[in-house]
């Protein structure tokens, strides 16, 4: 970039230009330098190790060999990977809306009512994410269990079967229960804090004009906290199609539930840990890395909200 | 813009809440205290059954309620003695995973947030899309080739293969961008500048005060983020030594359900180490909620 393209830039105020200007550049490069490295080291150059890694394959004759994109028309050929990427795929679509209107629900009762019961259950509804979701994983295990969970009891006192939520049928929705409310507190906190950031003087004005507390809610404050749901739905679309830590702590519980290769993540994890086919693990991380920066790039794009968030 | 800032409460705001609305909104806060119930149930489980010994779990008692024996002490001590007290060892590791990739992470944040935001350099824009970009990166995608990259210089299962990469915080560098953009104006950094302050000076004893609420935050996120860390130290692990918490809790849940009936005097364990673990953030978590609470809105708000 050159000077003449620096943007906004407050010229002309600080004496000679072309002393300030170097030393603009040599400071600003210091400040950012530090995790420029740790951004080279840590994201660049993995990232163009597995790219490097995926082309190669390891044959029982001949050793490793370069195979161009071999491993890459494999993973999307490979039943495993596509039945994990369909998978995700869904629960996304399920358990995102859920966790976002349970979260805006929240938030606007939270917003709209004030009291110190209100005051403490926002406090206990964002507890959840104080708790690793690997322990979340755990505890939601123990309450699904048939051995010790609370459902059991439940269930056998109005005389019905209880629901095995570790079952094959309905593994899909104990999961989507254990991300909801591990996440629903975290994206309210975040609305909420949205939510109190918009001036009163409007509500005020919208009262005068006859508008009921519904209509403040979907024409006021909704639209006025779009950015911060927006910035949610991203988060939520990034990490859910990297689904990991849930399915596999409920692995050992839910038994033939469950595959190695529930979700791409998994997959490429027991690809690279328990087959030691490192050129395939890294090919469906390269893959799945790639297939979440297009499709969340391409919905920034699409719904044309890019620049309210970046 | 930045709303709710915490220190935004020491200064004159305007009215949030005119005077003359004391509703009770009953039926609402009675769906909020459903809610509460649904939130807080796992935790309830776990405080009930963490005082249970294995008879109390399987007897087939009141699963939601207190069996007749409470003994928490005595599975607090088996907890911190089982394996010659591993337990304790992964909750210390938990803590230095934490406590060294936070800081780490925050340092590097906020340095490169105030840099993007404040000097117009080379190459600037440019480097910071790449950041944003990174945002988009699935973190999970990079650790099975930063697996194999440390590998090659032999630092897979060392604490280095955990804090290093729980160095790379794209998120903080982003919110603190925002923050310093918006909350340190340019004139107060120019006239440090002009009263003969460095650059080092003017960003240490004027900018970084200004910035307190996001670092404080950065922190925060960062510091739960590397205490939450499964995958990364899953995959980079081998010596059950130097496992964190959460990876420790899931091989004894393992262990546990591969042997249905020799497990049973671990599934108590387990419940009082869930119980344990979480412990240390919800008190971090309530006593800084103030700090935390502020700087959670920058990132959502434009």
């Amino acid at each position: 970039m050159t000077e003449k393209s620096a943007p906004d830039a407050q010229d002309g105020t600080r004496g000679p230009r072309g002393k300030v200007r170097l030393r603009e550049h040599v400071m600003g490069w210091l400040f950012v330098g530090p995790f420029g490295i740790v951004f080279l080291a840590l994201l660049i150059a993995p990232l163009a190790y597995a790219l490097y890694l995926s082309l190669f394959q390891k044959r029982l004759i001949g050793g490793t060999g370069f195979v161009f994109l071999d491993n890459y028309v494999k993973a999307f050929t490979d039943p495993s990977f596509l039945s994990g990427s369909w998978f995700v795929i869904r629960f996304s679509l399920v358990s995102i809306p859920l966790q976002i209107i349970v979260a805006l629900a929240m938030a606007l009762i939270l917003d709209a009512v004030t009291s110190l019961f209100t005051r403490f259950s926002r406090l206990m509804i964002f507890l959840p994410y104080a708790i690793p979701t690997v322990i979340g994983a755990v505890m939601w295990g123990f309450l699904y269990s048939r051995s010790f969970g609370p459902l059991t009891d439940l269930f056998t006192l109005f005389g019905a079967t209880p629901p095995d939520l570790l079952g094959s049928n309905l593994i899909f929705y104990g999961l989507v229960n254990i991300v909801t409310w591990q996440w629903a507190g975290y994206y309210m906190i975040i609305l909420y804090a949205a939510l109190q950031g918009i001036d009163p003087a409007l509500y005020e004005a919208a009262r005068m004009d006859g508008a009921g507390k519904w209509q403040v809610a979907l024409r006021i404050k909704i639209p006025l906290i779009a950015p911060a749901l927006f910035l949610i739905l991203v988060f939520s679309l990034i990490g859910t199609l990297q689904f990991f830590n849930e399915p596999q702590i409920l692995r050992s519980l839910a038994a033939g539930t469950i595959g190695p290769d529930f979700t791409p993540n998994m997959y490429a994890y027991q690809q690279a840990f328990a087959l030691a086919n490192f050129n395939y693990g890294s090919a469906i991380s390269f893959a799945l890395g790639g297939i979440v920066f297009v499709g969340v790039y391409a919905f920034l794009f699409f719904t044309r909200k890019r620049r309210s968030f970046l | 813009m930045i709303s709710d800032r915490p220190r935004a409460a020491a200064r004159p705001r305007p009215q949030r809440r005119p005077r003359h609305r004391p509703q009770r909104h009953l039926p609402l806060q009675v769906l909020l205290g459903f809610l509460v119930v649904y939130f807080l149930l796992p935790f309830w489980w776990v405080v009930v059954n963490s005082s249970k010994d294995a008879p109390g779990l399987f007897g087939g008692g009141n699963t939601l309620w207190f069996a007749d024996r409470i003994d928490y002490l005595g599975n607090l001590g088996q907890l911190f003695t089982h394996d010659n007290g591993i337990y304790g060892r992964w909750i210390l590791n938990s803590t230095l995973y934490a406590c060294a990739g936070g800081v780490g992470a925050t340092v590097l944040a906020v340095l490169a947030g105030y840099g993007f935001a404040k000097y117009r350099f080379a190459a600037r824009r440019f480097s910071f899309s790449l950041v944003l970009g990174a945002l988009m990166v699935p973190a999970t995608a990079l650790v099975i080739p930063t697996f194999m990259m440390f590998s090659e210089f032999g630092l897979t299962n060392t604490i280095w293969a955990v804090i290093l990469p729980s160095l790379l915080n794209p998120f903080g560098v982003y919110l603190m961008h925002v923050y310093a953009r918006d909350a340190v104006p340019d004139e107060i950094l120019d006239a440090a500048r002009a009263d003969g302050a460095g650059e080092l000076r003017t960003f240490l004893r004027v900018a970084l005060p200004l910035m307190r609420p996001a670092v404080v935050t950065v922190l925060l996120l960062s510091a739960v983020a590397s205490w939450n860390n499964y995958f990364l130290p899953l995959a980079m692990l081998s010596d059950n030594r130097l496992f964190p918490v959460t990876v420790g809790l899931g091989l004894w849940q393992g262990i546990a359900s591969a042997n249905n009936a020799g497990g049973t005097s671990l599934w108590s364990l387990i419940i009082m180490g869930a119980l344990v673990s979480v412990v240390p953030l919800v008190i971090a978590f309530f006593t800084l909620q103030r700090h935390w609470r502020g700087g959670l809105s920058v990132g959502g708000l434009r």
